[in-house]
């Protein structure tokens, strides 16, 4: 096949996963080299055919590679390009690996600074498109909530998570730094991860396990929740723009926030509208305890606290 | 429901194995912590867990595990000790005098919900905080007590913020600060007249030597790693402090002299500022109130523009009125507006100081900008490309392809920017 020919023909190119940042990579050097043109390849992911690579790209001849402006040899990508193509692999669009020749393919053709230029619609394009990600794997590492699996040896933990891009591995090596000593699974409709404390294991997708009992530790989760939140600075677009509702189905505390947002207004009006009323029965013999170095009266306190909590106890059971 | 209550009647029952005591104790201990504005987890040294026993990781960069609907983020457990105090600031919700329910935890109760907390990714770590109890010393200790056993039993990793009380002995803030990721200590207020009419037991001249005490202790840590020895671990995301705005009469331009005055004497990393909100069962002597969040929001505005934009406070505060800033305007483009000569910039040849100063351009917006024009002369679809929106620069910026006519003289530029700007921040 000659050099003319590779250009021209129309390639397949089978990616093993629909997020093979390395598989493209790989693929889109041998087709830069080999000089096809961007609009003679299709890309192709997770078709699950047995030779994951494809066809064999026929290099370019010597002579057509001296001649970079006309055949493409590989350009030096930068650092900074490669992270930014990694991200968009894991983007759901479906030219994203399409996008991403393209632009290598101008950069070698005339372009030498595209890769630099966020201002070009392409470029501009795979900034947005690596920002949705970069996005969406920040989210992950925010928004899974892990559970203790009941009555593992040793500790297990598992997260279900539906991630809108193919964020998984992009985000498992921080949960991988994080939780290196414990033993955890993430699992999302596409697919799987799961560390043993050794190493990290890829696996079939799953799904959402709807009758899992909760967690006593979501309750404690839940009450803080509830207490840190200030209903007197009630702002719900503020929440719902860093926390989309679209997460809200998988985090234990966002079934709370419809009634906290119902009380806020009354429960502020009551804290304004209330009269000041007289110190407790401690708060003199404490001031004057510290102002005479003795210890707090302690018992007086813990005796305070006990009825108060009780009556907090008899309102929330 | 009663206005002291603690918000956890909308909790269904507890379900089985739920530890109500614990419940009830963190229900009153976080809701007593909320008036802290900070829940910030970044900046502090790059560490994992690959190499330990136990779990934990700092990136740099830290994560909002979760947001209240008041839009604050959730990143760090916050909460008190205690709440039982000796002190009697009338600002605070656990002021002696206050009749609040009152709880203390246990320090081993704390370090394990802090390290279950943790192990299911709900938090980045603990911002420990506490009232006053028998006297300053045994209380930080406690609080110190609680770091340490996370760091040295159990080898957490995660983020760790203590708030040191100033009145405790230096060797305590010491070793806060070795187990710390961040210290911090509050002002409260920018008048030290109203510290002593509000707060009597405060004392502004105490509050300040002990951060000068710590920003020694992290200049020291820094000079000798620049030297090459290890330096002992000393609160690498540093020390950050906290006003009240609305307590007292004290103006914005106040406000911010002290900020800047606590950024420049102390290398604080941040100052927060938090609209004095109504509290339960508060005093007689303060504004009872809805807080003014506006207010609020529009000193952190004029905070970054004073760390990052080059813009000295008086400049600032000019943008306003009688020492207030402008409440219906970000404080840039009030500033603007009073300095229309200045405009229009032309983005293709400014420098970077005068970038900075152009409404609705951000930090990174004006890097961008450096970056791209060196390989093009860029016109107003680049810099909408490059920066977002152009909406509201366009009146104060000159492109290839566009030069502003006389929207500049035009007076009702400033209504029709104010109508724009309800939707739009400017540090997005
Ligand atoms: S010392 Fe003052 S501000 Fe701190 S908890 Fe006690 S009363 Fe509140």
């Amino acid at each position: 096949m000659n050099h003319q020919q590779q250009s021209q023909r129309l390639h397949k190119v089978q990616l093993a996963r629909p997020d093979d940042f390395d598989g493209w990579r790989r693929l889109a050097r041998q087709h830069l080299a080999a000089g096809s043109v961007p609009e003679s390849i299709i890309w192709e992911f997770g078709g699950g055919t047995a030779d994951l690579f494809g066809e064999q790209v026929a290099p370019a001849s010597p002579a057509a590679a001296s001649n970079p402006q006309r055949t493409g040899q590989v350009p030096v990508v930068p650092r900074r390009f490669l992270e930014l193509a990694r991200c968009v692999a894991c983007h759901r669009t479906p030219d994203r690996f399409a996008l991403l020749y393209r632009v290598l393919w101008r950069a070698s053709h005339g372009e030498p600074g595209l890769l630099d230029l966020p201002s070009d619609p392409d470029m501009h394009r795979l900034h947005r498109l690596g920002k949705c990600v970069a996005r969406e794997r920040h989210k992950m590492h925010a928004f899974v909530r892990f559970r203790q699996t009941p009555e593992v040896e040793p500790e297990h933990f598992s997260a279900w998570f539906e991630p809108e891009h193919h964020t998984l591995r992009l985000s498992s090596d921080f949960f991988v730094r994080r939780f290196a000593n414990m033993h955890w699974s993430i699992v999302t409709p596409d697919e799987s991860a799961h560390w043993n404390g050794q190493s990290l294991q890829f696996g079939p997708g799953g799904h959402r396990n709807k009758g899992a009992a909760p967690e006593a530790m979501e309750q404690l989760w839940k009450t803080y929740f509830a207490n840190i939140f200030n209903p007197a600075r009630l702002k719900l677009d503020a929440m719902r723009s860093e926390m989309p509702v679209k997460y809200w189905k998988n985090l234990p505390e966002a079934p709370l926030i419809a009634e906290l947002v119902h009380n806020a207004g009354a429960r502020s009006q009551a804290m304004v509208d209330s009269l000041p009323s007289e110190p407790p029965r401690f708060a003199s013999r404490a001031t004057a305890a510290r102002a005479t170095r003795h210890p707090t009266p302690s018992e007086s306190i813990e005796h305070g606290r006990k009825s108060r909590i009780s009556d907090e106890r008899s309102e929330s059971d | 429901m009663n206005s002291q209550k603690c918000e956890s009647s909308i909790l269904s029952p507890a379900a089985d194995g739920v530890p109500v005591r614990l419940m009830n104790k963190l229900a009153i201990l976080s809701d007593a912590a909320k008036y802290d504005a900070s829940c910030a987890s970044s900046g502090a040294s790059r560490r994992d867990s690959l190499d330990g026993r136990g779990v934990g990781s700092t990136e740099g960069m830290g994560i909002c595990h979760s947001y209240a609907p008041d839009g604050r983020c959730i990143s760090l457990l916050k909460v008190l000790l205690t709440n039982f105090c000796t002190f009697d600031c009338l600002y605070c919700v656990n002021r002696v005098s206050s009749n609040v329910p009152r709880a203390r935890f246990e320090v081993d109760e704390l370090v394990n919900l802090v390290l279950a907390f943790y192990k299911r990714n709900y938090i980045e770590g603990l911002f420990l905080s506490s009232g006053i109890i028998q006297d300053p010393d045994y209380t930080m200790e406690q609080i110190v007590e609680v770091a340490r056993r996370l760091r040295e039993v159990h080898d957490f990793r995660g983020y760790i913020h203590l708030k040191t009380i100033p009145e405790a002995t230096p060797e305590l803030l010491a070793s806060a600060g070795r187990y710390a990721d961040r210290l911090s200590i509050n002002v409260e207020l920018a008048r030290s007249s109203s510290l002593d009419s509000l707060a009597p037991q405060k004392e502004a001249g105490g509050i300040r030597r002990a951060m000068a005490g710590i920003r020694s202790r992290l200049d020291e840590s820094r000079e000798r790693s620049h030297s090459g020895r290890a330096a002992p671990q000393f609160a690498a995301s540093g020390q950050s402090t906290q006003m009240i705005v609305g307590a007292d009469d004290a103006s914005d331009g106040e406000l911010l002299d002290c900020s800047e005055s606590l950024y420049n004497g102390y290398h604080l990393k941040r100052v927060y500022y938090s609209a004095f909100s109504p509290i339960p069962d508060a005093s007689a002597a303060l504004p009872l109130a809805p807080p003014d969040l506006n207010r609020e929001h529009r000193l952190y505005q004029a905070d970054w523009l004073m760390r990052f934009y080059g813009f000295a406070v008086d400049e600032i505060v000019a943008g306003g009125e009688n020492g207030m800033l402008d409440p219906a305007l970000d404080p840039k483009l009030a500033w603007a507006l009073k300095h229309r000569e200045r405009f229009p910039v032309d983005v293709n040849q400014a420098e970077r100081e005068l970038l900075l100063r152009v409404p609705g351009l951000g930090t990174r917006g004006v890097e961008r900008i450096i970056a791209s024009r060196r390989l093009h002369r860029l016109s107003l679809a680049d810099l909408g490309r490059l920066c977002g929106s152009v909406a509201r620069m366009r009146p104060f910026v000159v492109t290839r392809d566009w030069r502003p006519t006389s929207l500049l003289d035009n007076s009702g530029l400033r209504a029709q920017l104010m109508q724009g700007s309800a939707q739009m921040s400017l540090f997005d």
